[in-house]
């Protein structure tokens, strides 16, 4: 059982660097609290479905994923002089079909919410990556941490577009550490009735 | 028999439809702004009760900085109950809702969710068409109930048939294997709606019912009300909570409907929705 967390927490307070570090990511456990700051990528159902057909066709993806960290994330629209609308976390399950390539490709980190599939537990672990879960439902909270946003590939998808984030301390836990722990099966247990 | 037939024109309808949307999408109606405020105050697990405080946080932020509550503004869900005695004109009733969800979509810079097609999957760029809900009533008034559903929830809902001779323990296990599944995906804390009887569609209709009901409203029938709360406290006993990362807080409410069905039949539609249960209700 990790250590609990909660108003007392900033000792256990971790604050991370995206693009991400091989061996920082290997330090990191399931159960702890980070702050991600630097640049991420969004991408969700139709551009994994886009990445995985231009990996088919043997061409290159549109963005570079060595030691990256993608949001599984497709926000509101952006008010006017905001950088970005609404950007919480989406289910990351529908994308365990997609993320062991992407994965062996070298990206490090996803970002989402809800479970993975053993597969993906395993590529994150035979790549010593990490997923982290973001809190879902806490989409107007989460945007306050977006300091920029740029549509970088497939822009017709609108909201599903891949956009390059520029975060500063989002909140994030990992749930799914480098070395398989799964924080959704561990945590649980100790409020079982 | 004397009824007067009461004129409405449908572009009223839009206006309302067109309000609710952008309304339901950065305020919780009253119950559910309760029953979260609630959660926070009883959550025992440190991690939950840091989640929870930052569901709380983003309610704020929703409402003060104008940014959709969830960036899953969902596909628009509207039952209209119209009256026997409203004449409407101006136009095709539907076409005025769907305009309704197009304006509230475009102008309150919602999300939008929503593909023409379940496989071609081509997003149709204003969130419509709505998945609308007509019943005729007695009366001369139209009650509007705008529900905009996320689909991270909607993906953990069931519908399963049971045999009469599973009864009410069939059932208990159908809504727990129901949440179990969920866990964190459907975003807990969550709101878990349930439909018992009918037919399969009038069941899963029930249970999209009893999603919209009040959060601290019971069933009127006395087992049923019981069962609800039952089930409250097998759910919240199961240790999901806040986030699926472990907690006493995984449901708010377990609302329950049911209906007649068939002597042959049992069946349980279960309808989970996440904390940020949107509802809201006018009458015109």
């Amino acid at each position: 059982m990790p250590a609990p967390l909660g108003e007392d927490d900033s000792e256990m307070d971790r604050h991370i660097h995206a693009p991400l570090d091989a061996e920082e990511v290997r330090g990191l456990h399931a159960g702890d609290y980070v702050y991600v700051t630097g640049t991420i990528y969004t991408a969700r159902d139709a551009a994994h479905k886009r990445m995985q057909e231009a990996l088919d066709r043997g061409e290159a993806l549109p963005i570079a994923v060595k030691n990256n960290v993608i949001y599984y994330m497709g926000p509101s629209p952006a008010r006017e002089g905001r950088p970005i609308g609404s950007a919480g976390p989406t289910t990351a399950s529908r994308m365990d079909k997609y993320t062991p390539a992407l994965l062996d490709l070298g990206l490090l980190g996803m970002i989402g919410k809800g479970k993975r599939s053993a597969a993906v537990k395993d590529a994150i672990v035979r790549n010593g990556a990490v997923y982290f879960a973001a809190v879902g439902g806490a989409g107007a909270l989460l945007s306050k941490a977006v300091k920029a946003s740029e549509v970088v590939a497939y822009d017709d998808l609108g909201t599903e577009a891949i956009r390059r984030l520029e975060v500063e301390n989002f909140p994030a836990i990992v749930v799914i550490d480098a070395a398989g722990n799964d924080l959704y099966e561990t945590a649980i247990e100790e409020y079982r009735m | 028999m004397g009824e007067q037939i009461r004129t409405v024109d449908v572009a009223e309808v839009t206006r309302h439809i067109r309000e609710m949307c952008i309304e339901a999408n950065h305020f919780l109606s009253p119950d559910m702004e309760s029953a979260m405020r609630r959660a926070a105050e009883t959550e025992r697990a440190p991690l939950g009760r840091q989640i929870l405080a930052q569901l709380q946080d983003n309610l704020k932020i929703a409402g003060e900085d104008r940014i959709p509550i969830c960036q899953d503004t969902g596909m628009a869900v509207i039952f209209l109950e119209v009256g026997q005695d409203v004449h409407l004109t101006g136009g095709v009733l539907e076409d005025a809702v769907n305009e309704g969800v197009r304006q509230g979509y475009t102008e309150g810079y919602l999300r939008k969710s929503v593909v023409g097609d379940p496989l071609l999957r081509e997003n149709t760029k204003d969130n419509t068409p709505a998945v609308i809900h007509y019943e005729i009533v007695p009366g001369d008034r139209i009650m509007i109930t705008v529900a905009p559903k996320g689909f991270g929830s909607e993906n953990m809902s069931r519908i399963f048939m049971l045999k009469p001779a599973d009864g009410i323990e069939g059932v208990k296990n159908a809504i727990l294997t129901a949440v179990q599944d969920a866990g964190p995906n459907a975003c807990p804390p969550m709101v878990v709606g349930v439909g018992i009887g009918g037919t399969f569609e009038k069941c899963a209709l029930l249970a999209k019912k009893a999603l919209v009901r009040p959060a601290d409203s019971h069933s009127p029938i006395p087992y049923v009300r019981e069962l609800e709360e039952e089930m409250l406290a097998k759910i919240n006993g199961t240790g999901i909570g806040p986030g699926g990362l472990g907690g006493t807080t995984t449901a708010l409410a377990v609302n329950i409907n049911t209906y007649p069905t068939h002597i042959a039949g049992l069946p349980v539609a279960v309808n989970i929705c996440c904390h940020v249960n949107r509802h809201i209700v006018r009458t015109i």
